[in-house]
């Protein structure tokens, strides 16, 4: 038996209240269906989003972080939050080799109020590929130990 | 005797334009009925997909404006409603209205969608321009304000199932219409506009070819909440288009169809639309425009038109497209059109009519009723030096209903018109209101931590999907929860009271609820537990309904696991929840004015007329600015006079403080509590107090370096020329008039907006006075947009003659002794021509104030790379800078005609009145926090705060961050980069987020 079967990825994602949060609610009012692995916590902005909030995410169990914004340029509710986040999530993914965790599992995304769609392919896309990736080696580590 | 007055405004219409009307006047302390003809508000704008020229998406934005309309304790929105009658005068209206019935019970109705879930009944769903289908029982858009249902009682069959599955008992098939009269001192009218219907332009064949389109509709194609989820496809067979053209002007500048006039927005939205479709399209799409003139005369917009072209490649053709036919095998469109003098056809896959703006419907009865004038066209008439005024004392009017226009002109008018709303009943302020009173706060500081979790089941949207029962006897085993129920509606008026009796009872201090989304309900539930004396920030929510149960609707054991997840995480986050306070600021209820000219003064004006003090400065001698300048209008009305009398009225005026000569040397301080210095005239240093400052610093004029201006006393600039008229100095055989002179080239790649209009109004002037002169206008668009349409044509008929030139065939202007020589190609004729005129007029460009660096530096605001100011969000907020309590207005903006200064400069009034009518503010209890001891001053917080709420500041001899709590907007962009975490974000710490994530990912001893 594949160490893989039954593995129910768990990601955590960080949405901004303004754009994100709200294209997730709109997924919701438009009924469009995405797999339940993802628990969401609510942040004012991505710029909120320090790295080692993923770093601890990961070494709580997720198996793959999102973070969602708003659309870049000029989306941003804060002027440039979305600038912010995205400029330390690129520095987390050069370090993240470092502690063993594959960059694929941290994703940034950009997600309007009127993106319900565009959240729920996003996680969808995310768990079909941290599904592939398999569980956080992270967790592998902590269970050998 | 007079009557008395009314603390109260009407605002008829609830698109983007009424609705910042109503927040302005509600926000200054005034009771606003805001109505609209439909079930919701939010107007066209809530049904578009991007805006120009930033390309944000339009329901992001707006949506938080919609919410806070409706929770707004002191606007009542009144839907399906329309104006029946009015008697009284300004100060003191009655107005009569008819609220057409929704079959719903509106204080009920919780929105939570049921019935449209189970209506069997499929109609047409207009907010998708008949595009989509919607249920017999519904809401016109998922974000709809107010979220009340309604039944389309021409599609309902009256099966019952509503009224069965509607656990509010809200359905009420025999509800009759209703009269309401309300007592309001003012109206504001912002109707809006009715999109031009397509089908009166029979040679394109909307309506015929189902691959002919209107540019709404094209938005909702676009749109990732419309028909097709914002993918681009031909509604005949659902193919992804690769070509498609957009033809401009449909309905507009089309004398034969009484359309003269220009719809001003159509030229940006088309070009938006085409850039869109190429994001939104993951093949190659090849996008054309068919244009008459580019009018892309706003701030910033040829930037964008110039990205349309280079970046996106979209192909742009100026031609008036002849007619459309239909490939009726393919259902290809046929594009027929002239360009240089032949007969062309392309084929697109796709055609986008560029629709254009006119009066709304049945506007004739309305004007009526309310005996106000229309103009010609059936828009409100209105004058150039009261562009808010309608013809009856005490009615404004704003957004496209007096002109088209966009989106940003319609929310500075809003804001203008609502500061004449309140001018005429300033003294009713705050009469009408509702203040809402809390019992003391319980201080809970010594308490362990009791946690009430309450589960709404949403009808059947929550409980029908995920185990309601399960997740109450699941939050009870969580550690620090005292009390856990399931409720059928957590949001209804019932269950607030519940709320507050389970308070009491179990002496809970923290209070989560798991149920919809916190950004509609968060605000209601803090109420509530403020009612029964905790914090409202001991308050926190989770989304068990938009993120669980509606997107996993066929996983219930799932679902339930989700739930219980997201409740474990947010009890993790309520336990560490501390009380926080909202700032409270005093308000120094004085204006300070930065500039004397006609925006200025306007503004200075407005602010005494609502009872504050101000404070102006002005740099020059004496007042006025660039309208010393201006002599004669387009429109019929003197403006020396006009200037006059502003004058006088400022002069005269005891609230008002003019500085002449002087200049604001240094501002300190932030919203409410400013402190400024102004250099006087004598050298003398004066220090003010102030709440707010209004920047209206103006522009001025490019002086050319062009076609001999300067070394050629017969090259003048448009101001010259209007000089030499006004003062009778005029005469000359043959005038040639050159635009964008200092502007659309590369060094200043934007229009200046006004240059266009400047030469009609003096080549009318000319053939005036001097029939027999011969007048030419050198052109590369021209940018007559919205009713000044009308006089290019006047002009056009009279002789003066109008010749497109492009950047690279510019005309020469050469000189021989005793001659003056201009070179430039006809491309009608096909060949040069060479004239010797007696002037060379030359349209200058408008550039930005010298002094903008300064001032900017000064208030610590940003400019556009042009060097005009940089307004808080080009969109929604023209006025406001994003450092809160600081304004602009006029041409200090960018470049615009006086009616537009004079209703951004009413607007800016009406902002700061927002600030200037309270003596306390009480701001947003989130915000940052600096623990002293281990800050050390590295000023990184001070860098990254867009709102520059953080000063260092010298403590024990060592630099120490400080927040301005009156301008922090929590976002935490601070917290997150401070290296040594001394800052704290309310509502937000680290420890708070942190427990948050371990709580949700803890494997559940259970499973």
């Amino acid at each position: 038996m594949s160490k893989n079967n039954g593995f129910k990825p768990k990601i955590i994602g960080f949405l901004c209240n303004w754009c994100s949060y709200a294209g997730a609610d709109l997924a919701g009012v438009s009924r469009i269906q995405y797999p339940p692995n993802i628990r969401i916590i609510r942040v004012m902005c991505s710029g909120r989003i320090d790295p080692a909030f993923i770093l601890e995410a990961f070494k709580d169990g997720a198996d793959g972080v999102l973070v969602a914004g708003c659309h870049l340029p000029s989306d941003c509710h804060y002027l440039t939050g979305n600038f912010k986040a995205s400029r330390r999530v690129a520095l987390l993914r050069k370090v993240l080799k470092e502690f063993g965790i594959e960059p694929e599992r941290v994703r940034l995304e950009w997600v309007s109020a009127s993106e319900g769609d565009r959240f729920a392919a996003i996680v969808r896309d995310m768990v079909e590929q941290i599904r592939k990736l398999g569980p956080s080696p992270l967790k592998n580590m902590e269970a050998k130990a | 005797m007079e009557k008395k007055k009314v603390g109260a405004v009407l605002v008829v219409g609830g698109g983007v334009a009424g609705v910042q009307a109503s927040l302005d006047l509600a926000d200054s302390g005034f009771k606003v009925y805001l109505i609209d003809q439909g079930p919701s508000i939010g107007g066209v704008m809530a049904q578009l997909d991007k805006t120009f020229p930033t390309n944000d998406c339009s329901m992001c934005i707006l949506s938080p404006k919609l919410v806070a309309t409706g929770r707004h304790p002191n606007i009542s929105i009144l839907t399906n409603a329309e104006i029946t009658g009015l008697s009284g005068e300004a100060g003191n209206f009655e107005v009569k209205l008819r609220k057409r019935s929704r079959y719903i019970i509106e204080e009920k109705c919780n929105g939570c969608g049921l019935c449209a879930q189970k209506c069997p009944i499929e109609a047409v769903d207009m907010y998708n321009e008949g595009l989509a289908q919607r249920s017999a029982i519904y809401v016109d858009y998922p974000q709809a304000v107010p979220l009340k249902y309604k039944i389309d009682r021409e599609k309902c069959i009256g099966c019952g199932t509503c009224y069965e599955i509607c656990k509010a008992k809200a359905i009420e098939y025999e509800q009759k219409d209703s009269e309401v009269t309300l007592n309001v001192g003012s109206i504001i009218l912002a109707p809006g506009f009715e999109a031009f219907d397509a089908k009166q332009k029979s040679e394109y064949g909307y309506g015929r070819y189902l691959n002919v389109v209107t540019s709404i509709e094209f938005e909702r194609i676009l749109s990732a909440s419309g028909p097709y989820g914002g993918l681009v496809l031909r509604p005949s067979d659902g193919e992804i288009p690769k070509k498609i053209a957009f033809i401009q002007c449909v309905g507009s500048r089309d004398f034969q169809l009484g359309n003269p006039y220009c719809s001003a927005a159509c030229c940006m939205y088309g070009m938006k639309e085409a850039v869109i479709a190429k994001e939104h399209t993951p093949s190659k799409l090849d996008a054309t425009i068919f244009y008459m003139d580019l009018r892309a005369y706003g701030k910033e917009f040829d930037d964008y038109c110039n990205r349309a072209k280079e970046e996106w490649g979209i192909r742009f053709v100026r031609s008036r497209v002849a007619g459309v036919t239909e490939d009726t095998l393919t259902g290809n469109l046929h594009v027929h059109y002239v360009e240089n003098e032949t007969p062309k056809t392309e084929e697109y896959d796709m055609v986008i009519l560029s629709i254009g703006m006119t009066p709304p419907k049945n506007i004739d009865k309305l004007a009526k009723i309310l005996d106000i004038e229309l103009n010609k066209y059936n828009f409100c008439e209105t004058k150039h030096f009261s562009p808010l005024e309608t013809s009856k004392q005490g009615i404004f009017v704003c957004g496209a209903f007096s002109a088209p226009k966009d989106i940003p002109e319609s929310v500075a008018q809003a804001s203008g018109a609502a500061a004449k709303a309140m001018s005429i009943i300033a003294p009713e302020r705050g009469k009408l209101v509702t203040v809402k009173e809390y019992p003391p706060e319980r201080d809970v500081s010594k308490e362990e931590p009791r946690i009430g979790v309450f589960v709404c089941h949403c009808g059947i949207n929550i409980g029908g999907v995920v185990n309601v029962p399960e997740v109450v006897e699941y939050a009870k085993s969580l550690p620090n929860v005292a009390y856990a129920e399931a409720n059928l509606y957590t949001c209804s008026q019932d269950t607030q009271k519940l709320i507050r009796e389970k308070i009491e009872q179990h002496k809970l201090n923290r209070v989560v609820v798991a149920s919809c989304t916190p950004r509609t309900h968060e605000p209601l539930f803090k109420e509530t537990v403020q009612e029964a004396g905790l914090n409202p920030y001991l308050f926190e929510m989770t989304n068990i309904r938009d993120q669980c149960s509606w997107v996993h609707m066929h996983e219930p054991k799932e679902a339930t696991e989700k739930a219980k997840d997201l409740v474990r995480s947010i009890v993790a986050k309520a336990t560490l929840l501390k009380p926080l306070q909202k700032p409270v600021i005093n308000v120094t209820q004085v204006g300070l004015i930065i500039g004397g000219g006609v925006s200025g003064m306007i503004a200075a004006l407005e602010l005494a007329k609502q009872g504050f003090e101000v404070h102006l400065v002005e740099r020059e001698k004496e007042l006025g600015g660039n309208l010393r300048k201006i002599h004669y209008l387009l429109e019929n009305e003197d403006p020396q006079e006009k200037l006059n009398n502003l004058v006088r009225a400022v002069e005269g005026n005891k609230r008002i403080h003019v500085y002449l000569g002087a200049e604001v040397a240094d501002v300190t301080g932030f919203v409410g509590n400013f402190k400024s210095k102004i250099a006087l005239h004598d050298g003398e240093e004066k220090e003010v107090e102030h709440g707010i400052v209004i920047v209206a610093t103006g522009a001025t004029e490019y002086k050319p370096t062009e076609y001999l201006y300067g070394k050629n006393p017969k090259v003048i600039t448009q101001h010259e020329l209007e000089e030499k008229i006004a003062n009778g100095r005029f005469k000359a055989k043959n005038v040639a008039m050159i635009q964008c002179v200092g502007a659309r080239n590369e060094e200043r790649p934007n229009c200046a907006r006004i240059c266009c209009g400047q030469a009609i109004k003096n080549a009318l002037k000319i053939k005036e006075i001097s029939p027999e002169t011969e007048v030419y206008v050198l052109y590369k668009d021209l940018r007559a947009y919205g009713f000044k349409e009308d006089y290019y044509r006047e002009a056009a008929t009279k002789g003066v003659l109008f010749i497109n030139y492009d950047d690279d065939r510019k005309p020469q202007v050469t000189s021989e002794p005793g001659k003056l020589k201009l070179l430039f190609w006809e491309p009608i004729l096909k060949e040069e021509i060479e004239l010797e005129p007696d002037f060379v007029v030359l349209s200058a460009a408008t550039i930005p104030n010298p002094d903008n660096k300064r001032v900017a530096e000064m208030l610590k605001v940003p400019l556009t790379k042009d060097g005009f100011f940089l307004e808080a969000h080009m969109k929604l907020r023209p006025l406001d800078f994003a450092t809160e309590g600081v304004f602009l207005c006029g041409m200090a903006h960018s470049p615009k005609y006086i009616d537009e200064s004079i209703s951004q400069a009413c607007g800016a009034a009406a902002r700061a009145t927002t600030i200037l009518s309270k003596s306390t503010l009480e701001m947003e209890g989130i915000v940052a926090n600096v623990d002293e001891d281990l800050c050390s001053g590295c000023r990184i917080c001070e860098y990254l705060c867009p709102y520059n709420a953080i000063e260092i500041k010298e403590k024990e001899g060592k630099p120490v961050a400080h927040v301005i709590e009156a301008l922090c907007k929590g976002c935490g962009a601070c917290g997150t980069a401070c290296p040594t975490k001394a800052i704290t974000m309310g509502h937000f710490t680290t420890e708070e987020i942190l427990a948050q994530v371990k709580a949700a990912l803890m494997e559940e001893a259970t499973a």
